[in-house]
């Protein structure tokens, strides 16, 4: 395993030394040590919160700061976290408007802030939740509710921090943040396996020449595996599974994200982006604004994930806002 | 014998912590199958941490298995921590007035466990999870309280209904979790959280069996 690790028990903590150190402009360390927060919270607001297993950098972490979330409760590699340490973060970003939690469809993090948020309740401290579900490849259109959230948590991120910096009320905040999840849809593709530092080897395998189409973000397995393709030929088959799932047609605004899974060279992600808004003009729908970079990786896996949002004006106003985060700045 | 002391139960959580550690690889490789991997990884963390805190002191079963639960809850996350941390806990409820723990008190624990842990679960057996190896094993417990069995007899029986039972998951699709995902795809691999309840429970099992 050619990694860059001390103790691999410890690699959360010491991931969170260096990055609290990097980033003290924008985040800062709470009493909770699987809490942090964003330096300057301002005041008044609805506080927005979010959380997952650690692996998936720049999420969730890099998704603190200016217009963005506020508290972050951070997981084992994998791993949901705490109720404990949801509960913390609800605590450091509640100024008395209540918070939206805003996390993607895990068991664990389902049954976490289920919890947490009954806890933040006796706490008097009132939290509504989004379930992120834009995965399409993990459940059929029919059984959304079972559908992983991905990359299309960032998106919803950047709108419901946009909304409660606005000064929108929590239920605002909320549907704001629902909005956005239920006008995105995403797929991603593997090329290789991802390592859990501690377990020290892949637990599952993409033979080389092969890709998984519909791979989730902690390797689940997808709906099909291929022969490797072309660039060209994976952005069709990456269009063909997003487009129809909404539907998105001719005519609507889209923010388009496409996000590397940690190890594939962000130059392809470049060619990859292309080949996808060749296709998606042939359609006739349109590019209002486009990500491209590492958003929401998966360790060392490589490969892409495509993420397409509807547009309204709602969304178009807040996608559009500034942000400072480490994952995100926009200016 | 026929009943152990409550007082007396460190070294059958010892004997748990030990099992979980042994088999970290394997459960592992188990849940690397249909999950991500971290099963065993996230176990063993969790019952280390209570060996570290806990191991130089003295402590009752029914002490024990609560501070078990409530560091897997606290402190380890995922879905494991909430699962095991309610289970645990409240066993610990159940038994923490019991002197003496027989087969009936046992089975009154072990319900308390299983009946907190579908409070925050919606599966049920045949859904290929852990409950699908508590549950038998809570039921043979239970028969054998009525049958008026003694632990030598009622805990070689609890173990092999708890080994069918994670056996069972086998053919099961999954309907929870991060497996329920993949349907079909499911069948054929082992639920990663039946075999670490299987572990658990047998180990104590024999634990208790060794006190008696």
């Amino acid at each position: 395993m050619q990694r860059i690790l001390n103790d691999p028990d410890n690699i959360v903590d010491e991931m969170l030394k260096g990055f609290l150190k990097t980033h003290n402009d924008i985040v800062e360390a709470t009493e909770n040590p699987r809490v942090v927060k964003a330096k300057d919270i301002p005041e008044g607001k609805v506080g927005v919160v979010t959380g997952g297993g650690s692996g998936h950098k720049p999420a969730f972490i890099g998704y603190i700061g200016k217009n963005m979330c506020d508290a972050v409760a951070v997981g084992e590699i994998c791993s949901s976290p705490t109720a404990a340490a949801f509960l913390d973060a609800y605590k450091v970003a509640d100024q008395g408007k209540g918070v939206a939690c805003l996390y993607g469809n895990y068991s664990g993090d389902n049954m976490n802030v289920k919890m947490a948020v009954k806890m933040a309740k006796r706490a008097g401290i009132e939290v509504k939740t989004v379930v992120a579900n834009d995965d399409v490849a993990s459940a059929p259109k029919d059984q959304r509710e079972k559908r992983r959230g991905v990359a299309g948590e960032v998106l919803m991120w950047k709108v419901g921090g946009a909304k409660a910096a606005q000064g929108g009320t929590l239920d605002e905040v909320i549907a704001a943040a629902q909005k956005a999840i239920d006008n995105t849809r995403s797929v991603g593709i593997g090329l290789s396996p991802c390592t859990l530092p501690a377990v020290g080897h892949p637990n599952f395998e993409i033979k080389e020449g092969t890709m998984e189409v519909g791979i989730g973000h902690h390797g689940e397995p997808g709906i099909e595996v291929c022969p490797l393709e072309s660039a060209h030929d994976m952005a069709k088959r990456m269009v063909d599974i997003v487009l129809p799932d909404y539907p998105f047609e001719s005519g609507d605004e889209v923010v388009v994200l496409v996000s590397g899974l940690g190890a594939t060279p962000v130059m392809e992600l470049y060619v990859l982006y292309d080949e996808i808004d060749e296709l998606l003009k042939a359609k006739g729908i349109v590019t209002h604004r486009a990500y491209v970079g590492n958003y929401f990786t998966s360790m060392e896996m490589m490969g892409a994930t495509l993420t397409i949002m509807k547009l309204d004006d709602e969304l178009k106003e807040l996608i559009d806002m500034p942000a400072n985060s480490m994952g995100l700045k926009q200016f | 014998m026929s009943a152990f002391s409550n007082a007396n139960g460190k070294p059958v959580l010892l004997k748990m912590v030990k099992a979980i550690q042994e088999n970290k690889a394997y459960l592992g490789e188990v849940d690397g199958l249909i999950g991500d991997g971290d099963h065993g990884m996230n176990m063993n963390k969790g019952f280390t941490l209570f060996e570290k805190e806990f191991g130089e002191q003295e402590f009752g079963f029914s002490e024990g298995v609560f501070n078990l639960g409530n560091i897997l809850f606290s402190q380890i996350g995922g879905s494991m921590g909430p699962i095991y941390g309610t289970i645990f806990m409240d066993m610990s409820d159940a038994g923490e007035d019991f002197d003496e723990i027989s087969t009936a008190e046992l089975a009154q624990m072990l319900a308390a466990g299983l009946e907190g842990l579908q409070g925050i679960v919606e599966a049920q057996v045949g859904d290929k999870t852990l409950v699908d190896t508590l549950s038998p094993a809570v039921d043979s417990l239970k028969a054998s309280a009525e049958a008026g069995e003694d632990l030598q007899t009622a805990l070689p029986k609890m173990k092999e209904a708890a080994q069918k039972g994670m056996e069972s998951t086998k053919d099961l699709v999954a309907k929870f979790g991060r497996s329920s995902r993949l349907g079909e795809r499911s069948r054929g691999v082992l639920d990663a959280g039946s075999v670490s309840c299987c572990i658990i429970l047998q180990a104590m099992a024999d634990g208790i069996l060794e006190t008696l």
